[in-house]
């Protein structure tokens, strides 16, 4: 795992996010980066934080219309699958407390 | 000395090719947005420097760019940069494009889906951006599925002008095989009011109350896919140019036939005469000879490519049915490339410019109204948009 710019905090509630390579442009940032999410830390709480300190991601995770994570992202927390969980289920304390990233990955598609 | 400054959009990033007058050497900038799929790039008449940029993704959604020092630099519009934002509610949303949902914008829940049943609309992409002839903070956006929006903050914020959608004709609007885009507008530059839009497949459309309320402008057209070809909404419009010094009167080239209005659409009649297929995707009209114009065939809506591996841009001087083929310095063997519909442009220099790119990633300019042609640049990524600016 390649840390960036902001790797700090280990403190409860700051949250380390992987961002895929596109979004990192968009964001203006080159490695993982950290917000501080509400608790209990989920991936909405999570993704509510991560909008609100780089605005330019509203839309490119989350559709606008409908709130929904878009189908070709897919979201990992300690290894597991969390696309399909409920967005409002606490995550991993690992995630929570900053040990391990989120990871939003894009689909390997497209030409 | 004038400049040319050509704005293109591909499949994966955006260029900027520019030149002197003289249009021979060209210096090639980009890929800017590079891995994005550019719909459509354009600047401002008002503010040459203004640049917007429709920049989206399959897996990202849309985003609006903006370049306010003519493609040096690129923005999203209200966004910051590495500077933690403001604490409070977001004054600029640029990538949220929601659908009137309001009592005043009538707006339509459903249009017709490629098996007849009706389908929600859902917003896609932004295919066209329009900016105001006069204000460099107003610009227009069409989208799939087809509607129109207006931001007159400079992208920071857009709103629908529902009253399209409130036609009442929805239901009968229809995708084409690339989907339900609203792809040409058209600024009347003697009249405000006045604006012409181009959706397939649903037809024309035209306001002359700043996008209140519309009407079809589609009497003339005949569609052999429709159970009603002569129906007053569900043409596959494929693309509309108009000389600003008559705005009354404009070129369509339609899924298949050459149309022409002189009436603002009232009324058209076929201008395809001698053209050896009808066929295509652009049209485009001479910046200073208000009848002479320019199409690219292709051989079919089965085939999309040129008649016998051989690109030729077909123009007429005679506003329609007398075309010739021009063909100095393009392909005349194996070329099997597509010229999609917001692929051509024409600059404003006295030797009126003319170009073109093709799916092929070629980017071709006339630098004499289209007698001769040479490459700018060979082997871009498939080109969705060419735009051009004479500074």
């Amino acid at each position: 795992m390649t840390m960036g710019e902001s790797s700090k905090a280990e403190g409860a509630g700051t949250v380390r996010v992987a961002l895929p390579y596109h979004l990192r442009n968009l964001a203006h940032v080159t490695g993982d980066v950290e917000v501080e999410a509400a608790p209990p830390v989920t991936v909405r709480s999570v993704l509510d934080a991560l909008e609100a300190r780089y605005p330019m991601l509203r839309g490119t995770i989350r559709d606008y219309s409908t709130g929904q994570r878009r189908v070709f992202l897919r979201f990992f927390a300690c290894e597991e699958d969390w696309s399909l969980e409920s967005v409002d289920k606490p995550l991993p304390e690992a995630i929570a407390k900053g040990k391990e990233p989120l990871l939003i990955l894009g689909a390997i598609a497209g030409g | 000395m004038s400049k040319v400054r050509v704005l293109v959009g591909t499949r994966k990033g955006a260029f900027v090719l520019s030149a002197d007058g003289k249009r021979k050497d060209w210096k090639v900038e980009g890929p800017f947005f590079a891995g994005w799929e550019i719909y459509h790039m354009k600047g401002s008449p008002a503010d040459p420097n203004r640049i917007y940029v429709s920049q989206t993704s399959g897996w990202f959604g849309q985003l609006i760019q903006r370049s306010d020092d003519g493609g040096k630099t690129w923005h999203q519009p209200g966004m910051p940069d590495e500077a933690v934002p403001p604490p409070g509610p977001p004054t600029a949303l640029p990538n949220r494009f929601a659908y009137d949902t309001s009592e005043t914008g009538k707006p339509l829940t459903t249009h017709q889906w490629y098996d007849g049943t009706q389908h929600p609309w859902e917003f896609k992409r932004v295919w066209h951006l329009e900016p105001s002839l006069t204000d460099p903070n107003t610009v227009y956006a069409g989208v799939e599925d087809a509607a129109l929006f207006r931001s007159t903050d400079g992208g920071e914020n857009w709103q629908e002008l529902g009253g399209l959608r409130g036609h009442g004709s929805g239901p009968m609007w229809m995708p084409g095989a690339g989907g339900m885009g609203l792809h040409t507008i058209i600024l009347d530059p003697g009249n405000p009011d006045r604006i012409y839009i181009a959706i397939s497949a649903a037809g024309a459309f035209r306001t002359d109350d700043s996008g209140t309320t519309w009407k079809p402008i589609n009497k003339g057209l005949v569609s052999g896919f429709m159970p009603k070809p002569d129906a007053e909404v569900g043409h596959c419009v494929h693309h509309v140019a108009m000389h600003r010094a008559r705005p009354d009167v404009l070129f369509m080239q339609k899924h298949w036939d050459v149309m022409r209005t002189d009436d603002a659409g009232e009324s058209w009649r076929e201008v395809s005469g001698n053209l050896p297929t009808d066929f295509g995707f652009v049209i485009d009209v001479h910046a200073h000879e208000p009848e002479t114009l320019y199409v690219v065939p292709i051989k079919s809506d089965s085939e999309h490519f040129p008649l016998e591996g051989k690109l030729r841009v077909y123009r007429s001087r005679s506003g329609g049915n007398e075309w010739e083929p021009l063909a100095k310095g393009l392909p005349e063997k194996d070329c099997y490339v597509n010229v999609l519909r917001d692929a051509m442009a024409v600059d404003t220099l006295d030797d009126c410019g003319v170009y073109f790119g093709t799916t092929g990633g070629q980017v071709y300019a006339s630098a004499d109204a289209g007698e001769s042609w040479m490459p700018i640049v060979h082997d871009l990524p498939a080109v969705l948009s060419v735009e051009v600016q004479t500074l």
